[in-house]
């Protein structure tokens, strides 16, 4: 199977992947699989979702050539800037996507998950545009770290309820929305917002974010006389603006490299396992309960990953690696302080990494380097001046 | 495995006996009492238990389920203590045992498969894992003689509840309403539809849970169904500080609610 290509029929990628979910989810899933196949087939589709993504979400976001960062650094640093997209991420493209196939699907409700409260805020920003009802789990904890971003979604017309259970994070937050699903699938859909769960989803949250890896595969040859980056870098919480991006660069010799939270380190530091639909690298006990993950940044704080991020690791198409809250705070102010660009803390951790690799074997001094930025800081401004 | 230990004989029996078929669920470990009250249980007319295996993040579960499980995992439990302390139970009827598929996928397909049967343990019900995954599961279980129920949900088609007929060993569990586990004041009408429309493709046992809750609601679904699995219900009595005595009145109440049936029987 090529590198980011479609996933079998069983939706694998290698031996990852699959449909573990209870018996209830089937059919929703096999419905949204041939309504996703039909959709992406067709090119009116195509012109509906690039259109909005355009017009309302502000596309194409630009490749900002970061001068005195690179100097400092010794690298060449080129960011491709999801800040500057609608909603201040990445997770506006997977929405966009996800809430025609609601309207094709004929549903008027919509649950999502978050964590950081981007993929709420642009799920509720979608649904406010689509005129569909939204629902959006957070864990508690996200909650109160978040505030802003949960009165975003409020004011924007979405419910937003705090969930209790478990380490009342993101996982916790998606264990709550597959309950919710569950019940009320026949007029719900779920808007997973990362390449995770059952199948069909990490698959087709890859190709909606896909936009983001071609724009900037073509923004980097215009920049680079026609060459491909040396690296292409992006933060991986479930793994969606990596998988977008990497899917612009599979098919080049650029580096992949994927930056998880060190506290929430699936492919560092789990083993395969099975949760929320999908078999993946897992961070768990050696009896197989699921570890609760800690982590600065909201969007990362998640123990799975999704599952081609496990597959191209296996194959060793990509690597990767971790960073520290530490070294993420000070990345978070550099980027600040360097070029006037405050990054959302999840993207600080793909920065963290080219700072503290170059330089080093992993990252030689004169190498070009992609770095997704994700998403804004503005969300994280109240929790970072708390920590400083 | 004796045949009376193993769930279809069993459930078959009673059922070709004229009798309704009740399996309560009690989450292991919950309690340092809970083999006590699985023992109790059975002497207060369960045909078989459900033994919850709990795990860090029950989908499948609402609020009362979910807070045993972490009751249970706070006190120590593991899947190898509940199997090994079950084995010391003596029960007299099936024990069945439900947990999530990452338990069984971490702890080795084979290996928990063997553990099960060394230990006593005729079945298994693993919510999360459908047909379209079970192979790996299915093989490991049918070669150690492991029974393994699968769930059928008011959402599956007619064509693929038979195909889950035709692979449930033991009974089939029909999913009485779209939702998670919990106590629901009123029986959801999907379950009566669901238990007829699995009795009109199989001959295994269908027994209806999720969402039956009273000694009423057993009754009004077991006129179609031929039996319930109630969980909620009885281990929210355990929660509220409920030992054996209180799991036996409650299921007791089950039973003779169910044997007053009469009429329905064969
Ligand atoms: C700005 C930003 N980047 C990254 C992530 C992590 O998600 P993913 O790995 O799917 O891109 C999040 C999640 O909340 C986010 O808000």
């Amino acid at each position: 199977m090529a590198a980011l290509a479609e996933p079998s029929p069983d939706g694998r990628f290698g031996e990852f992947g699959g449909r573990f979910i209870p018996e209830s989810l089937v059919p929703a899933c096999k419905e949204l699989e041939v309504a996703f196949r039909a959709a992406w087939a067709d090119p009116a589709f195509h012109a509906e979702y690039e259109g909005l993504l355009r017009d309302y979400g502000g596309r194409p976001t630009p490749v900002t050539e970061c001068r005195r960062l690179s100097e400092r650094l010794g690298v060449r640093v080129l960011l491709k800037r999801e800040d500057l997209a609608h909603t201040g991420s990445h997770k506006l493209n997977n929405v966009i996507g996800q809430s025609l196939l609601t309207r094709r699907m004929g549903k008027p409700r919509v649950i999502a998950e978050t964590g950081a409260g981007q993929h709420g805020v642009a799920t509720a920003t979608a649904c406010a545009l689509f005129g569909l009802d939204c629902v959006v789990y957070m864990g508690e904890v996200d909650v109160e770290r978040q505030e802003l971003n949960v009165f975003r979604m409020q004011l924007l017309g979405a419910e937003v309820i705090p969930v209790s259970s478990g380490s009342r994070t993101l996982k916790d937050a998606v264990n709550e929305a597959l309950r919710d699903w569950v019940a009320n699938v026949e007029t719900t859909h779920y808007c997973i917002g990362s390449v995770m769960g059952p199948h069909p989803y990490p698959w087709m949250v890859r190709e909606f974010q896909r936009i983001l890896g071609e724009e900037a595969r073509t923004q980097c040859r215009a920049l680079l006389d026609g060459r491909d980056p040396d690296f292409v870098v992006a933060c991986v919480g479930g793994g969606s603006n990596a998988a977008g991006t990497f899917a612009g660069f599979a098919d080049t010799s650029a580096r992949l490299v994927g930056v998880e939270a060190a506290g929430g380190a699936a492919i560092g530091h789990g083993v395969p396992g099975v949760v929320h639909g999908m078999k993946s690298y897992l961070v768990q006990d050696e009896v197989g309960q699921v570890n609760e993950a800690h982590s600065i940044s909201a969007g990362l704080d998640y123990p799975g990953v999704g599952p081609e991020h496990s597959h191209l690791s296996a194959t060793g198409r990509a690597t990767y690696v971790t960073a520290g809250d530490a070294e993420v705070l000070d990345a978070f102010q550099l980027l600040s302080h360097t070029e006037g660009i405050i990054p959302a803390l999840e993207s600080a951790h793909g920065l963290a990494w080219v700072v503290r690799a170059a330089g080093s074997d992993d990252l030689p001094s004169g190498s070009t380097v992609l770095l997704t930025l994700s998403g804004r800081g503005d969300k994280d401004v109240a929790q970072v001046r708390d920590l400083l | 495995m004796n045949e009376l230990r193993r769930v279809e004989p069993a459930l078959r029996a009673a059922r070709d006996a004229g009798r309704k078929l009740l399996v309560p669920y009690v989450t292991g470990g919950l309690g340092d009492d809970w083999c006590e009250v699985v023992a109790a249980v059975a002497a207060a007319g369960a045909d078989a238990i459900e033994v919850g295996i709990p795990f860090s993040d029950p989908v499948m579960d609402g609020p009362t389920i979910q807070e045993a499980s972490m009751r249970a995992l706070d006190r120590g439990a593991t899947p190898s203590s509940i199997i090994a302390e079950l084995s010391e139970v003596d029960a007299g009827v099936p024990l069945v045992v439900m947990t999530y598929y990452n338990i069984v996928f971490r702890g080795g397909h084979r290996r928990i498969a063997r553990s099960l049967v060394e230990h006593g343990v005729a079945g298994a019900i693993v919510p999360d894992l459908p047909l379209d995954e079970f192979f790996e599961w299915g093989r490991a279980a049918d070669d150690a003689g492991v029974e393994t129920i699968l769930l059928a949900a008011p959402t599956t088609p007619d064509d693929r509840l038979a195909e889950i007929c035709a692979r449930s060993h033991g009974f089939v569990y029909g999913v009485g309403l779209m939702g998670v586990t919990g106590e629901r004041t009123s029986l959801a009408a999907s379950a009566t539809t669901m238990a007829k429309r699995l009795k009109a493709v199989t001959d295994v046992p269908v027994l209806i849970g999720v969402g039956v809750s009273t000694p009423e609601q057993a009754v009004e679904v077991s006129a179609e169904a031929d039996g319930v699995v109630v969980g909620s219900a009885l281990v929210r009595r355990l929660l509220d500080g409920g030992g054996p005595d209180a799991a036996a009145e409650f299921v007791g109440e089950l039973r003779s609610a169910l044997d007053g049936m009469g009429t329905t029987a064969p």
